[in-house]
């Protein structure tokens, strides 16, 4: 525990427990007016046509914010030094060796996909699906106000996207892996002889087949499969649903393709904690 | 008592002395309002009439404005401390250790410095997620949404190629376990799917961005013109886009 504490309190992870307080603080304030706009209704045109001149009242806005975040980093300055370690030395790895704390979430990826996958094809999705959202997104409801009820889907994948994707990533990477990137809960010791038994089985194992072109074509099916559900459900549900209507198709397929994939991670999570599932799909040019 | 404060006011103000140091008073009009956003170059960028809402810190969280100060501070700080640091493989370390222990407030410079960048990553991940909640990337802002996704890259890549320059072991392993992904690029990577026989250890992807197969000096040298001239351009280029666009696409959203 001693341990941990001295972990929690380094100089380089004061961001992650300021996050680990503002997140939460900034999502009950979202969700509060939210709530509120669900309950009352959408402010109406006149409320936004009440104008006040920049200067002074936005200025001073600015002025009192800057003030209050310079007062707070130069406290934050002359209470905590920046980090400076031994001189660096290739011959010398640390264990466990970590990114920075911002690209730790890529790095826990890491732990259930190939590094082509964590390191350069989901963070390639991530920056072209964020980029995608204005154009993919048609609902017109929702613009410039907090509201849940007018567009839960949308908030739904997002949050689910930033806060478990992306920001508990990152937090369990900083706190909870160890050497060996093993998982380590707060009050166990750091041990770096940890062994830890690799008892991981590919997916066409455990059904299994156990012939290599077999496993091959079988991890392909079910790849595909996944992936097919998107076009399936377009074909079962877009002469009825007005959501798809609206979508068309060109737009389906990127949600449909983005949303998959985003999932991908949790599912591949679950199949490897719970079910010790190494790959899907095993090929000779890649593994998945 | 009212009538003589006037009296006095007036007195002093209209007094020789009064007058030669303030040429005219202040009016408390519109026209005065705007005319001080209008002519003041730093504060031009505003727009001189705003929606109350805007104001509302519950509504907009002041992330965006807080990232742009942070930015600021890490320029200026950053200057200053270029005066003090050689980006060689010998010197970078030891140059670092000299400003902590020997340059008066050293330590304080570099502080700001590295703790104004954290606090610009955690303030651009939050205004993020602020424009997304209140839908703000709808229409007609999708273009501006996407320059603000750019920047968040350039915010990245400014923190991580910062990262490397004390050069101590933190920074080398941190830079070495983040540019270690590139080797399994597909096709560029010589790790990688598909990558052509070809493509080596000395000529792929993360061979770029190293400037050699390890972490090594001329990295250093790399990621310092990187990190203290092309991204700090790119990334200034780009946020006067994004405010210029903010302004152009109607100004703070708002319900409409």
């Amino acid at each position: 525990m001693e341990h941990f504490i001295a972990l929690v309190t380094k100089p380089d992870n004061v961001p992650i427990v300021a996050i680990l307080f503002l997140i939460p603080y900034f999502m009950w304030l979202s969700y509060r007016q939210a709530r509120q706009t669900d309950k009352t209704g959408v402010p109406s045109d006149a409320h936004l046509n009440d104008k006040v001149y920049v200067w002074p009242y936005l200025c001073r806005n600015e002025f009192v914010c800057a003030i209050i975040v310079m007062l707070v980093l130069g406290v934050w300055s002359i209470m905590i030094d920046a980090p400076l370690e031994e001189p660096s030395d290739p011959t010398k790895t640390p264990n466990p060796s970590k990114a920075p704390w911002y690209f730790l979430a890529l790095q826990e990826m890491l732990v259930y996909f190939d590094p082509w996958i964590a390191g350069v094809v989901l963070p390639g999705l991530i920056i072209a699906g964020l980029i995608a959202i204005p154009y993919i997104d048609t609902n017109p409801k929702g613009k410039g106000y907090y509201t849940i009820k007018e567009r839960p889907f949308a908030l739904a994948v997002f949050s689910f996207g930033f806060i478990v994707l992306w920001i508990v990533l990152m937090i369990v990477g900083t706190f909870l892996r160890g050497p060996g990137w093993n998982f380590f809960a707060p009050w166990e010791y750091w041990d770096p002889h940890l062994v830890v038994p690799l008892t991981n089985v590919n997916l066409s194992y455990l059904f299994g087949i156990r012939s290599e072109t077999t496993a091959n074509f079988f991890g392909f099916v079910v790849v595909a499969g996944y992936f097919a559900l998107g076009p399936i459900v377009y074909l079962w549900k877009h002469k009825t649903s007005d959501f798809l209507q609206e979508l068309g198709l060109v737009r389906y397929i990127v949600v449909s393709f983005l949303f998959l994939t985003m999932l991908a991670l949790p599912i591949k999570m679950i199949l490897r904690i719970f079910f010790n599932v190494k790959y899907i799909w095993v090929s000779p040019w890649f593994n998945i | 008592m009212n009538e003589e404060r006037k009296g006095l006011k007036e007195k002093i103000t209209n007094s020789d002395i009064w007058r030669s140091i303030f040429r005219h008073g202040y009016e408390n009009t519109g026209r005065r309002y705007t005319l001080q956003i209008l002519q003041n170059v730093w504060l031009h960028l505003h727009p001189p009439r705003i929606s109350r809402h805007a104001l509302n810190f519950r509504f907009t969280w002041c992330m965006g404005g807080i990232t742009f100060l942070m930015f600021l501070v890490t320029a200026v700080t950053g200057v200053l401390l270029m005066f003090y640091y050689r980006p060689t493989a010998e010197y970078a370390f030891a140059d670092v250790q000299y400003l902590e222990f020997d340059i008066p407030f050293g330590m304080l410079l570099r502080n700001m410095h590295r703790w104004a960048a954290h606090g610009m990553v955690i303030s651009v991940m939050l205004h993020m997620f602020r424009v997304f909640l209140t839908g703000s990337y709808k229409k007609p802002r999708e273009f501006n949404w996407a320059v603000g996704v750019i920047l968040l890259l350039v915010t990245f890549f400014l923190s991580f190629t910062g990262y490397l320059l004390p050069w101590d072991q933190l920074a080398f392993w941190a830079v070495t376990v983040g540019t270690n992904m590139a080797r399994a690029t597909p096709v560029l990577g010589h790790e990688g799917p598909f990558a052509p026989t070809e493509i080596t250890q000395s000529n792929d992807v993360r061979f770029a961005l190293l400037a050699g197969t390890i972490v090594g000096p001329s990295t250093l040298l790399r990621f310092y013109i990187l990190h203290c001239v092309a991204v700090p351009l790119l990334a200034s280029a780009l946020m006067a886009l994004h405010f210029w666009r903010v302004r152009k696409d109607g100004g703070i959203s708002g319900p409409l």
